[in-house]
């Protein structure tokens, strides 16, 4: 199997705090990893860091074989990397200004100088697979929470990413709209997709991925298949976490 | 004796026609001055917000200058001192417009900046994520909205420079009060030619606050 992420010995600093302390990690092709841990514990950086949003100060990082070097020091990688990686935010961040549809084109428009009539087919089909194909003139203020991210969600793969990144996809959303969200993600994972996934969603990490980290004060403390991770933790601090989690 | 001010509202008509021909001027150098002052402004604006000092800096420093002095220091400065240094005159015209797009660019050069850093960090990081590049993200994401938020301050700025241009008389441009000065040196009808005067401004800008709000409405409406 090749691996498409890699990190080796990376740390990460935020002036003087350190929060990401000599990760070894590797994600293999087709692989769905779930990263849990605490609020602040580093696993929103570690998968910013992927795509070059945080930079690092020491370690190594290769993605899609293209390596990243501290301190953002190789642009050309980086550029290639954002074209080969999706990401999906807590805040949806679509563009307010452009309708759903436009959302999606503008990438594979601009970056991979798509026609608009490419453009447009893509995000017909992608928009229907997200189930939202009738909301394609709409301005996103005009979806509720949930449709917003699934548009969000076929935004980034427009660009036919090979790794799909996820921060928090559901934390900024009403309960009730967790659900088609997560719906969406799954079907991704059974396609085949690669994924990384920072999440709360104990539920969806237990049922859809096949390897669970668990990060604490930017350490990875804990991993391996979710059964393992959440029937027998190893860890005391996982132990705790997954404790306090999962009691309610 | 009692003493009784009547309104001759025969010489403030008669006063028009003559008033009208400096309203050509008047909105020649506001927006000739106003339309560089914008381009300066998005220049010195997005300059003063790049992360490196070298070029900030010198942004900074006309901001500065051009805020913190009068515009009437300004236009004379262009109009009696420039020449000494180029070694020729300057037409009160030019130098009017120039006053006005200098003095208007660093205001609007604040409105650019305070435009583009009001749009959440979040866009940045989706139009990055996506494979666009820095340029790319700015144009076609940042931009737009925050032009949008700049529509208010940049139709305040609009009027005020406008209104500057009134001081422009002192320079000899026949501008809407230069007229009004030449009228009354002949009729010392001061009073209704001035009141005159003042209803063209706000004939003038009265218009153009009705405009702003139209393309604001429909500009904002998707937002």
């Amino acid at each position: 199997m090749t691996d498409i992420v890699e990190m080796k010995g990376m740390n990460k600093y935020f002036g003087k705090l350190h929060v990401l302390k000599d990760i070894d990690l590797t994600v293999a092709k087709g692989e769905v990893v779930v990263i849990i841990g605490a609020s602040g514990s580093g696993k929103s950086t570690l998968i910013r860091c992927v795509n070059g949003l945080e930079e690092f100060e020491s370690g190594h990082l290769t993605v899609d074989g293209h390596p990243l070097a501290p301190k953002s020091g190789n642009p050309k990688s980086l550029a290639e990397i954002r074209k080969e990686v999706g990401m999906v935010f807590q805040q949806f961040n679509l563009f307010p200004h452009l309708t759903v549809k436009k959302n999606i084109m503008l990438a594979p428009q601009k970056v991979k100088s798509s026609s608009e009539t490419v453009a447009n087919a893509t995000a017909e089909r992608l928009l229907n697979r997200v189930g939202i194909g009738n909301q394609a003139d709409k301005y996103p203020s005009q979806l509720s929470g949930g449709q917003q991210q699934r548009v969000a969600i076929a935004r980034a793969l427009a660009m036919e990413p090979r790794l799909m990144l996820f921060d928090e996809p559901t934390s900024a959303l009403d309960p009730e709209m967790i659900g088609e969200v997560l719906d969406v993600m799954r079907e991704l994972a059974k396609e085949g997709m690669t994924m990384m996934v920072v999440t709360h969603e104990m539920g969806f990490a237990r049922e859809v991925a096949d390897r669970v980290i668990y990060i604490h004060e930017g350490q990875i403390v804990e991993q391996g298949k979710p059964d393992e991770v959440f029937d027998n933790p190893q860890n005391e601090r996982t132990q705790a976490f997954l404790s306090r989690v999962l009691a309610h | 004796m009692e003493f009784q001010f009547q309104f001759d509202w025969q010489a403030a008509i008669d006063s028009i026609p003559f008033l009208l021909e400096g309203i050509p001027y008047t909105l020649l150098i506001s927006f000739g001055g106003l339309i560089i002052g914008f381009a300066l402004g998005i220049f010195f604006g997005l300059l003063s917000i790049n992360k490196k000092w070298f070029l900030r800096w010198p942004a900074t420093a006309y901001i500065e200058i051009f805020r913190g002095t009068p515009i009437l220091v300004q236009v004379l400065f262009i109009f009696y001192g420039l020449p000494d240094l180029i070694g020729g005159p300057i037409d009160p015209l030019t130098a009017g417009i120039a006053a006005i797009a200098l003095n208007s660019g660093a205001y609007i050069s604040e409105v650019v900046r305070g435009g583009v850093q009001s749009i959440d960090k979040g866009q940045t990081e989706a139009g990055l994520s996506l494979g666009l590049s820095r340029t790319q993200t700015f144009w076609s994401i940042i931009w737009p909205q925050a032009f949008r938020r700049m529509i208010p301050p940049l139709g305040n700025q609009a009027i005020v420079s406008i209104k500057d241009t009134s001081l422009f008389s002192v320079i000899g441009v026949g501008e809407l009060v230069r007229q009004g000065q030449i009228y009354i040196a002949n009729t010392f009808t001061a009073f209704e030619v001035y009141f005159v005067v003042a209803i063209l401004y706000l004939a003038i800008t009265l218009s153009l606050s009705l405009i702003l709000r139209y393309v604001e409405r429909r500009g904002l409406a998707s937002v």
